[in-house]
């Protein structure tokens, strides 16, 4: 409709470029404020970050030392860097599958139930409301506090065991503490969005199957799993994406009067610190920083879509 | 699992509610120790034995609370509503009119357009942070409503949402109001948006929700005149001599109004998510 050919004689540029109707110009006005917004705070400052990599710019966004790659090298070969990654890989290798599973496992307890359906939907999902300042609050100084007051020290002494510092870096139950927040605050959502996948498979197609005899796990491996593919892919993308972008937590959790500890950093973690949290402003190293994450998560995001795929093709 | 295959056993029905109850428990309990907290002294809460019930169940903490003027309680509370009522509304209006462009128009720019826009999706703001900081810090928006809220309103999220929203929403519409005589900004405003106040609800009340919680933006952003709640928090908790009560006590405050939202707009957000089918 948009694309009429401008051949008639005497169509000037204007009317090609107007549109039938004046459409392309609607267009324009419509797409016009969201598209600029997109430029001015998303492209241009990562294209202003990309050339801001090449140089020493220690305190100034406008460098004038030319450094080439060094910051790059520079974040590729300090140790911190490389274990925010591995804590990255850690954490979605945690937090995804367990997510996935779990709001899975309540949107199928839920569907179908005739009595108090609402009433455990908004349970499980209101965590959602909680901001992760406030979870980590909750989690550091009570449930998991390494002083003889806390939650889980109180469950330890009760099992004959000695209190646990569970956030000091002495040992990994630091990871427990991170995992369970997250996945507190954010399984309710992902159950939503898979309770509105299970409502779109067609019930004779349960039916059918129950015709054929299948049951429980059979029913699952066979019917519901392969119908939710496509939110199934969805829900995946948005946990590693969450993942990738994790800073509150840890931030609140782990950060203190004296700095943030050397462990459990992921990416934009040490990126913050690194380039705008401490001392100096580092933005040379930040932009470096910038550009590395995010051709990282372009990457994973893309491998992860990539063996999703594969699975679901095999299963066939 | 399925509707079919749990109908059978009332002994099924039984455990099914069973483990609901107890995992509604676990998934309520942080609320409760916050409230427990927030109503109780410094000396219940540090104690080796733990108490599950609150043991000053007043208004002290409270008076206290808003009393300390070193952490403005009040204050803070008024920015993050300026901060979160701007961008969503903000938000919403932008992201609509985008979507809704991107769902009824399919040439070549639009196409191109739609593309940037997805691939923001997977890179969002957070990862982009420090240069999004050197942006606003160059515009002259530290520590003012407008470097808080503008950087980040640009939402691909919601545009898609509403674009997914739109492509399934019937166009004859639309049509029968261009027939008589509308154009398409009326058609939009009169006969479109009416018909889309779901989803709208829905984008809005997850806009709302993420601009209350947000915390990194801020962090960067806010100083002495524009400090949101969850920083103010966050900074009073990681401050030496922790008051237990009075921290809570703000917790407790800073997450009242985002939950009243959620509870109010939660079937919209539900309807929302079901009607726009992410995926």
């Amino acid at each position: 409709m948009s694309q009429l050919p401008a051949s008639a004689q005497g169509a000037s540029w204007w009317r090609t470029l107007r549109g039938f109707q004046g459409r392309n110009l609607w267009f324009a006005a419509f797409v016009a404020p969201f598209v600029l917004g997109l430029l001015v705070f998303v492209y241009i400052p990562i294209a202003w970050s990309a050339y801001l990599s090449f140089f020493d710019a220690r305190n100034t966004i406008n460098p004038t030392r030319f450094v080439g790659l060094q910051n790059y090298r520079y974040l590729l070969t300090d140790p911190l860097f490389q274990n925010s990654l591995l804590v990255f890989i850690a954490f979605a290798g945690f937090i995804v599958p367990l997510t996935y599973v779990c709001s899975l496992g309540l949107a199928l307890l839920l569907n179908g139930l005739t009595w108090g359906q609402a009433f455990f939907r908004s349970a499980f999902f209101i965590p959602t409301a909680c901001s992760y300042v406030i979870a980590a609050m909750i989690w550091r100084l009570s449930f998991f506090n390494g002083a003889r007051f806390s939650l889980a020290n109180q469950l330890v002494r009760g099992a004959g065991g000695d209190n646990v510092n569970w956030l000091g870096g002495t040992n990994y139950w630091y990871w427990l503490v991170l995992v369970s927040l997250r996945l507190w605050l954010q399984v309710g959502f992902y159950m939503i969005l898979l309770i509105a996948g299970l409502n779109r498979i067609p019930t004779d197609t349960y039916e059918a199957a129950a015709l054929d005899g299948a049951t429980g796990w059979r029913t699952l491996r066979y019917i519901t799993l392969p119908q939710l593919r496509a939110s199934t892919v969805a829900v995946l993308m948005l946990l590693l994406i969450g993942a990738f972008q994790a800073f509150d937590e840890f931030y609140n959790l782990l950060g203190s009067i004296s700095g943030y500890p050397p462990y459990a950093r992921p990416p934009l973690v040490h990126l913050y610190l690194i380039s705008l949290g401490g001392q100096q402003q580092d933005l040379g190293l930040g932009g470096a920083g910038t550009m590395i994450v995010t051709a990282l998560i372009v990457f994973f995001g893309l491998t992860q879509n990539w063996l999703v795929t594969r699975a679901d093709r095999r299963a066939g | 699992m399925s509707r079919a295959g749990l109908k059978s056993s009332r002994a099924g029905l039984l455990v099914r509610y069973i483990v609901l109850v107890v995992l509604s428990v676990f998934f309520l309990l942080p609320f409760w120790i916050m409230i427990r907290n927030a109503f109780s002294d410094r000396a219940w809460i540090t104690a080796a034995q733990w108490h599950w019930l609150p043991n000053q169940v007043n208004g002290r903490t409270l008076r206290s609370l808003f009393a300390d003027d070193n952490l403005a309680m009040a204050r803070t509370m008024v920015n993050s509503g300026i901060q979160s009522v701007g961008q969503t509304v903000l938000t919403v209006f932008v992201a609509l009119l985008a979507g809704y462009a991107f769902a009824r128009f399919n040439h070549r720019v639009a196409r191109a357009l739609l593309g940037l826009t997805l691939f923001t999706l997977m890179v969002p703001a957070a990862v982009t942070f420090v240069p999004s900081f050197v942006m606003t810090s160059q515009l002259g928006w530290i520590d003012s409503f407008r470097g808080l809220i503008i950087p980040t309103l640009f939402s691909a999220f919601a545009t898609y949402l509403f674009r997914q929203h739109f492509l399934g929403f019937p166009q004859e519409l639309e049509d029968a109001a261009l027939i008589d005589g509308a154009n398409q900004w009326t058609s939009f405003w009169r006969v479109v948006v009416p018909n889309s106040m779901g989803i709208i609800g829905a984008v809005g009340t997850i806009t709302f929700i993420g601009a209350w919680n947000a915390f990194l933006w801020p962090l960067l952003v806010t100083r002495e005149d524009t400090r949101t709640v969850q920083v103010t928090l966050s900074r009073f908790m990681t401050s030496q001599g922790v008051k237990y009560p009075e921290l809570f006590a703000g917790a407790l405050v800073a997450t009242m109004p985002v939950v009243v939202v959620f509870l109010f707009l939660q079937r919209y957000l539900v309807k929302g998510v079901e009607s726009s089918g992410i995926d």
